[in-house]
């Protein structure tokens, strides 16, 4: 499955302390991971085991005690463009109207590289991308969670970026919201072939989207605890996944990694 | 006022609900339940000190009396003879003139003061105390102050209003800066925004409730201060008129004037929260 080529995003040795009041505590340790070039990774963990912590990393707007994120074989401790967030709970400005959001991104990131009507029309294409170009000029408290986190995508996805990082994107939303947004990221990961992070503590999620689920042990010092490689070929149906027994191998394995050898303590007692 | 027009409104909403042809029938309604409450309590209050100043002997005069006294003065807003003897029109003019450069200058100066309160946290450790000394000093002390500094009325008339609406410009500001949610400061790291754009793009939007907050406060103070100002400072200015008045034992010239500088506070403070609901439609509801 590795390749031999430079890896695309690489954590190298990632540990990261906080103190707060005197008190020390660990969170992360010695956090290694190496992503290629396309691949959709999973982060998968109990609340509170630091995954957030691992995204907010690589996006530069935290900085890691040890070790450090090389991408392209840099290395990178600022946030940047080059690794466009969707936070949890859409961060969409809320003064602005959806289009104006997109475009708030759109014209920082790419003034240099494109022209003020490529930048227009590219505006316009992220939000069709997402199919939100009929709610353009509403603003964020118009329009449904599950909007919100699209619009979110489309502007993370607006900036071009080389790793787009997804912070627990439909934790908010309703089941079927969850479903219809799930699909429509798998179709938009086929058609761009970005380079995804994301975090979920929903093991289908997971399962249905990653190429590799990387499975956080509890913290403190929380840790990589396995890797799992998800051999299913894409595009990827959910419902002929369901009987699909790769599918519910990886399923079995990820829940048996949360639930049997790495179970919450308070859960576990 | 606040809890008539809510009242109105609440009215208003409830009569809508009953659907179709009533809707304008029913927001007159709310227009005449808004209009007629204040009405009647100013009729009751005429009638009260109309009553209590009719006898001889009354330190004040009665509302009848004060509309004949005055009448050249109602009727004659604009004359013009010169030197300070104006109509009302001009001497209000003067004030708000005074106001306007004041609160202005007090506007810009606080907006980025409090930026920079709210923003670093070692400004604020040093700033804060001071300011917080400086903000109770009442605005006619600084007068004398800035009499030295000037030599002059007119700027230091301007100088009282300044540092009188500051204070909760600034404080007000600072702690709309602080409340900016830590997800629209990670959004300007990612998209790399430099301090400028951050500044005009998301810190100014974010903390516009708060900012107008401190502005119709401050507004308010202005207003108070700018009246006492100029019956020590002289010239043309509403403050002066009623320093005048009293002098030539105008009386009812004073309670006229009184009453032009409390509606024109009055529309003040609305022309200020007007704006700021303007502005921050989007915000409020964030």
């Amino acid at each position: 499955m590795t390749t031999l080529n430079a890896t695309h995003l690489s954590l190298e040795q990632i540990g990261i302390s906080f103190t707060r009041s005197g008190r020390t505590t660990e969170v992360l340790r010695d956090v290694n991971l190496k992503i290629d070039k396309g691949e959709f990774v999973s982060l998968i963990g109990h609340s509170g085991c630091g995954k957030s912590t691992v995204l907010n990393i690589v996006a530069g707007l935290l900085k890691a005690s040890t070790g450090g994120v090389l991408l392209d074989g840099k290395e990178v401790n600022s946030p940047g463009p080059e690794r466009a967030v969707v936070f949890q709970n859409h961060s969409l400005l809320p003064w602005l109207t959806v289009r104006e959001n997109v475009a708030l991104a759109v014209d920082k990131v790419l003034k240099s590289k494109k022209s003020k009507p490529e930048r227009r029309d590219w505006i316009e294409h992220n939000l069709a991308l997402v199919n939100m170009t009929h709610a353009a000029e509403k603003r964020p408290h118009e329009i449904s969670g599950g909007m919100k986190q699209r619009v979110g995508i489309a502007r993370a996805l607006a900036m071009e970026p080389k790793v787009l990082l997804m912070d627990e994107p439909f934790g908010a939303l309703d089941a079927l919201t969850r479903a219809h947004l799930q699909d429509q990221l798998m179709e938009i990961h086929l058609r761009l072939k970005n380079t995804v992070i994301m975090i979920t503590h929903d093991v289908d999620e997971a399962v249905l989207l990653s190429d590799r689920i990387v499975m956080m042990t509890n913290g403190p010092s929380a840790t990589i605890g396995e890797v799992l490689t998800v051999p299913l070929a894409r595009p990827r149906k959910r419902l002929e996944l369901v009987e699909d027994p790769t599918y519910t191998h990886a399923r079995a394995e990820v829940l048996e990694f949360l639930y049997a050898r790495h179970a919450k303590p308070a859960i576990a007692a | 006022m606040a809890l008539g027009t809510t009242l109105g409104r609440v009215v208003a909403a409830k009569r809508e609900g009953a659907r179709a042809p009533l809707v304008t029938r029913a927001a007159l309604k709310g227009l005449v339940l808004r209009i007629v409450p204040p009405l009647v309590v100013l009729a009751v209050f005429l009638l009260v000190w109309e009553i209590l100043c009719q006898r001889p002997g009354a330190g004040l005069p009665p509302p009848s009396r004060v509309v004949t006294d005055a009448w050249d003065i109602i009727v004659h807003p604009f004359y013009d003879n010169g030197g300070t003897d104006k109509g009302l029109f001009w001497h209000i003019t003067a004030s708000l003139q005074r106001v306007a450069l004041g609160f202005t200058l007090a506007v810009v100066a606080g907006v980025l003061l409090g930026t920079l309160v709210g923003q670093s946290e070692w400004a604020m450790r040093g700033l804060d105390p001071i300011f917080q000394v400086l903000r109770t000093i009442p605005p006619l002390a600084w007068l004398p102050l800035s009499l030295a500094a000037f030599r002059d009325g007119q700027p230091s008339a301007i100088f009282v209003i300044f540092i009188t609406s500051i204070w909760p410009i600034i404080i007000n500001t600072a702690v709309g800066i602080r409340n900016i949610p830590q997800d629209y400061r990670n959004v300007a790291a990612v998209l790399r925004l430099n301090a400028f754009e951050f500044f005009a793009k998301v810190m100014l939007p974010s903390a516009a409730p708060y900012i107008f907050t401190g502005l119709r406060i401050g507004v308010g103070l202005s207003w108070l201060a700018i009246v006492a100002a100029e019956m020590l400072i002289g010239g043309v200015g509403i403050g002066f008129f009623i320093w005048d008045a009293w002098n030539s034992s105008h009386i009812s010239e004073i309670i006229v004037a009184l009453v032009y500088v409390g509606v024109i506070g009055f529309v003040l403070d609305r022309l200020v929260a007007g704006l700021g609901h303007l502005v921050t439609r989007g915000t409020a509801t964030a």
